[in-house]
């Protein structure tokens, strides 16, 4: 750990935390709170960098005792096998319990139906409120972070939900001091997000400081992918590419991990962690903006979401 | 000095400052905030777009850049702030987490959450009105809170002319003013937010100004006062004992540091229960060491194996804090429910949630003016006041003067979780504290340690 700092005028002042300490700080700080005042709490772990970040805090937190919660999958069915690959990996390495919810078994069923655009991002919400219920988590961990998109610069840290997982925006608690509110009812719940505080470039630093492994989607490789809607999209069996829509062979690597129908490449030659660091330093274009055609569907199609349930 | 800030230079900003803006609704603080996000590039390209096409949507000539900020569809759909949003933007020197928060009166409880955790704030005030009431308010709270640094932000500077003694006056009496709060450090800039002038970039027409822009001001303020001076203080929050064949005597108190130093053979004192004991190690995740300090998350093991469990405080044996059943209190109320007097609550303090009863109201205090309504009976949203509790269970509490994160705490209504009141033990402001201490005082507990 660096912990020393150097102040603007150049003199070193021993007790001034770096950036990164600092928000790790605070992030172990929630992460034990929650253990400290609920009874099934669970980490939402997809096998994106933002819950990769998380599960390595948490393991920080509660060492050398094992992370005193399980993870929950939703799984979306058109997942990277690469990221579920590392996801299997991570569970049997550190020995921990994994739920999975699965948006197919759900559409397999009839609890669902296929949305004509194909994006199951969407389809998330019932299996993930439902896993909520039937095992009865009363904390959520989520690695949304407050610089990702406007309505989640407004979501508390820790953010209740009723009974329906619903987010009611405008009847939030206010967040004071570091003195979280985690009362609730039976039924309901609570959304954590220990790394709200944290930037994307924050994350990607410490990433690197850390020595953190990362699926390989997020460095840049070689795919066979397609244009849809401004994006480059993995072809593949979940239903891409289209009549029209020709397949190529490009460099490319992935910022965010999501459903693969809706996730979108970027052109890049980055295959270490410092070039992905100085390529986003560089970047125009936000995380979200680059990749994410979900968040384009309206101009509150978050908020619309999370009021819903979406994490 | 700090010209067009390039992208990849961010990446050696070392440090973290978390700051809060407050200003009235016509001050120009969106302006000011947009410029901040705009100039230190944390406005991207597709969030533009977003914000053009939505304004255009809308018939707006121009984009609206108070779209970039108000994320909620009520806040779009009224074209007003409601809530405290969290914004971040990096230069070379720094990192900053911006609670931005809005300025309508009714709004007093958001601009304490937002000063809660904000190591500074700055107060906007349009050079053609001066020092109005809101601006008192503002001070009031920034006071109250004791956020350590206050930056008066003089702006609208090209509607009077760029004149050195609009500002000056203006200065002059916001200074004395938050002076007379205890505010102990107060930088006066003179700015336009929508010119540009001593935001980023210094400005050309007012050459009789030298201090520092905005930002130069956000990038040098220190961060982290010396620690040594502070009483330390460890809230227990989880004890850890992992049982492994590895591991099978470890027990360690995993907690963040909440003031002050502590060091590895240091005689502490485990309260309420006032045992004490000696720290045998310091584990900070994952590295042992031999200090740490504030607000650094560590694990403490203990020499001798007594109770210790999550909501107990360990502090130097011999510089503990009284523990007390009665607690005396400045509080804001956030809640639309009133609290009043005889109603049962739960307290919130550290890691520690203990049955109260709210035994008394003494007073309400007038922000505007600083007066105290007394008796008021009940406190509303947004109001501030003095409150008397009476705990189940005795709590290791500390002055708010004293440490900000172990003198505060939170009412909670036991019904429906509802957070009812944030709380801040002791005097109100600072300069009540220096009337209140006795003649031989030293100098160094008037000082707030951040």
């Amino acid at each position: 750990m660096s912990t020393v700092a150097t102040v603007p005028d150049g003199t070193v002042n021993p007790y001034a935390l770096s950036h990164l300490d600092s928000l790790e700080s605070e992030a172990v700080h929630i992460f034990r709170e929650v253990a400290g005042e609920f009874e099934r709490p669970v980490i939402l772990f997809s096998g994106g960098k933002d819950s990769i970040l998380m599960l390595h805090l948490a393991l920080k937190a509660f060492a050398p005792a094992p992370i005193p919660f399980a993870l929950l999958h939703v799984d979306t069915g058109h997942n990277f096998p690469e990221v579920l690959d590392y996801r299997d990996r991570t569970v049997e390495k550190h020995g921990l319990r994994l739920h999975v919810a699965s948006v197919q078994e759900y559409i397999d069923a009839g609890k669902l139906r296929e949305r004509p655009d194909g994006t199951r991002n969407p389809l998330q919400t019932v299996p993930l409120t439902e896993a909520i219920q039937r095992h009865r988590f009363d904390a959520v961990f989520g690695g949304g972070r407050r610089d990702e998109e406007k309505a989640r610069a407004k979501e508390r840290v820790f953010s209740l939900r009723d009974e329906f997982s619903q987010w009611d925006p405008r009847r939030q608690r206010p967040e004071l001091w570091q003195l979280y509110n985690g009362r609730h009812a039976a039924g309901e719940h609570v959304r954590v997000f220990p790394i709200s505080n944290w930037t994307e470039l924050d994350v990607w630093q410490y990433i690197e400081r850390e020595g953190i492994e990362l699926p390989e989607i997020y460095f840049a490789h070689e795919r066979e992918v397609f244009s849809r809607s401004g994006m480059w999209l993995t072809a593949g069996g979940w239903g891409g590419p289209k009549d029209h829509e020709r397949t190529e062979t490009r460099l490319v690597r992935y910022r965010t991990v999501g459903d693969m129908s809706c996730t979108g490449a970027v052109d890049s030659d980055a295959t270490t962690l410092d070039a992905v660091i100085t390529e986003i330093a560089a970047s125009r274009l936000t995380e979200r903006g680059a990749t994410r055609a979900d968040d384009k569907m309206s101009e509150a199609a978050m908020e619309d979401r999370k009021r819903e349930g979406y994490f | 000095m700090t010209t067009s800030i390039q992208p990849a230079e961010q990446l050696s900003a070392t440090t973290l400052l978390r700051f809060a803006t407050a200003g009235s609704v016509d001050d120009g603080k969106s302006t000011l905030v947009g410029r901040l996000l705009h100039d230190s590039k944390s406005v991207l390209t597709d969030q533009l777009e977003a914000v053009a096409l939505a304004s255009t949507n809308r018939g707006q000539e121009a984009p609206d850049l108070a779209l970039l900020t108000d994320g909620l569809r009520a806040e779009r759909e009224q074209g007003i702030t409601i809530d405290v949003a969290y914004r971040y933007f990096a230069t070379p020197r720094r990192r900053f987490i911006l609670a931005d928060t809005p300025g309508h009166v009714q709004y007093t409880r958001n601009m304490v959450t937002g000063a809660s955790t904000a190591e500074l704030a700055v107060v906007l005030v349009d050079a053609r009105n001066g020092v109005v009431e809101q601006t008192r308010r503002h001070a009031a709270v920034a006071a109250l809170l004791r956020v350590p640094h206050v930056v008066l932000a003089v702006n609208k500077m090209d509607l009077v002319d760029y004149a050195e003694p609009v500002f000056a006056a203006i200065a002059e009496e916001f200074t004395a003013y938050a002076a007379s709060l205890g505010v102990p450090e107060i930088t006066a800039i003179p700015i336009s937010a929508l010119a540009g002038d001593n935001v980023v970039e210094p400005s050309a027409h007012m050459d009789w100004y030298g201090g520092p822009t905005v930002l130069e001001h956000l990038e040098t303020v220190p961060v982290s006062h010396d620690l040594t001076e502070c009483h330390a203080r460890f809230p227990v929050q989880y004890v850890i004992r992992p049982q492994t064949a590895d591991h099978p005597d470890y027990r360690g108190y995993a907690g963040q540091i909440a003031a002050g130093v502590l060091r590895v053979g240091e005689r502490v004192a485990v309260l309420p229960s006032g045992r004490t004991t000696t720290i045998e190690g310091i584990d900070a995740l994952g590295e042992s060491v031999d200090i740490a300090w504030a607000p650094q998350s560590v694990t403490i093991r203990l020499a001798d194996d007594i109770d210790v469990s999550r909501g107990d405080l360990i502090a130097p044996a011999d510089d503990a804090p009284a523990v007390t059943q009665d607690v005396e209190a400045t509080v804001c109320h956030v809640a639309d429910q009133p609290l009043t007097v005889g109603q049962r609550v739960l307290l919130k303090h550290t890691t520690r949630t203990v049955k109260a009863i709210v035994k008394d109201i003494p007073s309400r205090l007038t922000l505007d003016d600083l007066s105290q309504h007394p008796a008021p009976g009940k406190l509303v949203a947004n109001d501030i006041g003095r409150v008397v509790v009476r705990t189940a269970e005795p709590l290791a509490l500390d002055a708010y003067a004293d440490s900000r994160r172990t003198g505060s705490f939170l009412l909670i209504d036991p019904a429906d979780g509802t957070t009812l009141t944030a709380g801040m033990a002791g005097a109100s402001f600072a300069s009540e504290a220096d009337e209140d201490a006795d003649a031989g005082t030293s100098a160094e507990d008037a000082e707030w340690d951040f």
